[in-house]
């Protein structure tokens, strides 16, 4: 399956990823060559077997209603590149 | 003192040989001349483990020690250790100093485990060869000029050099069974949700695991007892009891039906890997079980849907670092998206971007039927394929890896081969299996392993076939020239 530049530039957009210049030939090579591997789940012939999301069966657990957590804002802020008044700072988004 | 399982040692520091303190020093010492070779740490908690080492000595003195107290432990960097450095082998979180302990982890402690430090990985949890970390890679220590697999190469490297006598890894595909392969040790993933997932930094949610990696099958026996149990604080653990996994450790194999899946046997693999497993099977048979030829027909299938199935969730995992609340964040952003961008550009590694990058494509508008969906088909075949064996067969048996270890930098070019590679651990993963190593042998002085492959919550009886196996057999005594 070929991964052209345009693709992979759609897809690191949707990944939020930035590209170096040097990285587009290597990534569209090795990602054209995991996607030749991945192109066989979508020849298998699956029938009417039902999707498997994960190994467990049954339903999430519910619990009581009830304040189980402290506040730790200030320990969570302390490690934040960038934090002021009890806030993340991040470049402003509205002019 | 290194060359002592965890059950060893145990006794020693019961009969005051000699003390926590003396021990974890003894191991600190160790790690302190041969990791620079290995590059098996990027942590090391010296003062931090003598403090628990003299404190687990106070609490046998008062009489109150467990099995597992003052029993040195080196843990995997992907553990959140409150106050400690917890980098995930990641640039991301170089500068992460977690704010919480993971459950994990606070079981160990309460275990009276003594924390020497963390361990070296794959960047968050993606690779075999430990080449991916930020930090450099892992050296083997059986030879230097190979990779001990990964992505638990640092725990790996650790215990086969006997600078820890035990470590824990995660396994999603493979990364605490390959490694342990690689390295001569014992590795066992357990079933899905045995073991909580709460403080582990995910890589794929569906198919994460913690577990030992130790010496010997009595040792993985005794720390995944420390290590398992229901938590509130994990949607996904399993509520069920805790067993003693060393009750059965001794039980007669007699009349166990063991399977060999006619895959694991065919092409790809290293036919004198396939000998050595043949071995292991015989030696089986003489210990009164009985071999079973099986077949798991969707084998094939495995690598292609894994290589779905956990990019897809990566993607998903990953996205929570994007520069604002914890972790890398880049120089002067000019605007939100180009933080996130330029944060998780620079902050990751080429893997983890290549395969949050094929995650993103398989979950993106036109291709998610076809690549995810499907894929989440054919987990559900190959997990059929499993239940029907386990209708006729107890364990199933095969080769941990097609081959010994392979030279650093051979395969970091060619992530196809590498992904290749996984191909006798992965559907475990996505069955949700338990699954271990064990030493079955050497080839040109690489250690090589054999799987035992469990039914749901059935580790007990992994770790009675592994132990037995380890009874009339001395692979797993053996010691790296250099690290004796």
């Amino acid at each position: 399956m070929i991964i052209d530049e345009t693709i992979v530039n759609r897809i690191a957009h949707l990944a939020r990823l930035s590209l170096q210049d040097g990285d587009m030939p290597v990534l569209t090579d090795s990602l054209s060559k995991v996607f030749t591997l991945l192109e066989q789940v979508s020849a298998i012939d699956t029938g009417d077997c039902a999707a498997m999301a994960h190994p467990l069966e049954g339903h999430l657990r519910w619990r009581e209603d009830n304040v189980t957590e402290h506040n730790q804002r200030d320990a969570f802020l302390h490690i934040a590149p960038r934090a002021e008044a009890g806030l993340f700072l991040v470049p402003s988004v509205i002019e | 003192m290194h060359h002592m399982t965890i059950a060893q040692l145990s006794r020693e520091l019961a009969n005051k040989t000699f003390s926590s303190v003396e021990l974890t020093q003894h191991f600190i010492d160790r790690i302190k001349q041969y990791d620079p070779t290995l590059n098996s740490f990027i942590t090391v908690t010296e003062a931090q483990a003598l403090s628990a080492a003299k404190a687990a000595d106070a609490v046998r003195a008062a009489g109150k020690a467990g099995i597992l107290t003052g029993i040195p432990i080196a843990q995997k960097d992907i553990f959140c250790t409150q106050g400690v450095k917890t980098s995930c082998g990641s640039k991301m979180l170089d500068n992460f100093i977690s704010p919480y302990n993971a459950t994990l982890i606070e079981k160990c402690n309460a275990a009276g485990l003594v924390m020497l430090g963390k361990t070296n990985m794959d960047e968050f949890a993606m690779g075999s060869s430990n080449e991916t970390s930020f930090y450099g890679s892992v050296k083997n220590p059986w030879e230097t000029a190979y990779v001990p697999g990964g992505s638990s190469g640092g725990s790996a490297a650790a215990v086969a050099a006997r600078l820890a006598p035990c470590a824990t890894g995660t396994d999603t595909g493979g990364s605490i069974r390959q490694p342990a392969a690689l390295c001569n040790l014992v590795g066992l993933k357990p079933t899905y949700g045995r073991v909580s997932r709460y403080g582990m930094i995910a890589f794929a949610s569906s198919l994460d695991q913690a577990g030992p990696m130790t010496l010997t099958a009595e040792d993985a026996a005794l720390l995944l007892h420390a290590m398992a149990g229901f938590d509130e604080k994990d949607s996904t653990s399993i509520q069920a009891p805790v067993p003693d996994y060393t009750a059965h450790l001794n039980d007669s194999l007699e009349g166990l039906r063991i399977g060999l899946p006619q895959e694991y046997f065919g092409e790809g693999l290293d036919p004198r890997v396939g000998q050595l497993i043949e071995e292991a099977g015989r030696c089986f048979e003489k210990l009164g079980a009985k071999l079973v030829k099986i077949s798991l027909p969707h084998t094939h299938f495995s690598v292609p849907a894994y290589y779905v199935v956990a990019p897809a969730e990566c993607s998903s995992n990953l996205s929570r670092f994007d520069g604002v609340r914890y972790g890398y964040r880049c120089e002067n952003p000019i605007d939100l998206e180009d933080l996130y961008k330029r944060s998780r550009g620079e902050g990751f590694g080429n893997e983890v971007k290549r395969r949050i990058m094929v995650g993103t494509y398989a979950l993106s508008a036109g291709y998610y039927d076809a690549f995810y969906g499907k894929a989440q088909k054919i987990r559900q075949l190959i997990t059929q394929d499993f239940k029907h064996a386990f209708k006729e067969v107890d364990v199933i048996l095969g080769p941990t890896t097609p081959n010994p270890a392979f030279k650093l930098g051979e395969k970091k070019n060619d992530p196809i081969s590498m992904y290749l590679s996984d191909i006798y651990t992965i559907a475990t993963n996505l069955a949700g299996l338990p699954g271990m190593s064990l030493p079955a042998g050497f080839i040109d002085q690489l250690p090589i392993g054999m799987q035992l492959i469990g039914n749901y919550l059935q580790e007990g009886q992994l770790l009675n076939v592994a132990h037995r196996y380890q009874q009339v057999t001395d692979w797993h005594t053996r010691t790296p020239n250099n690290y004796r």
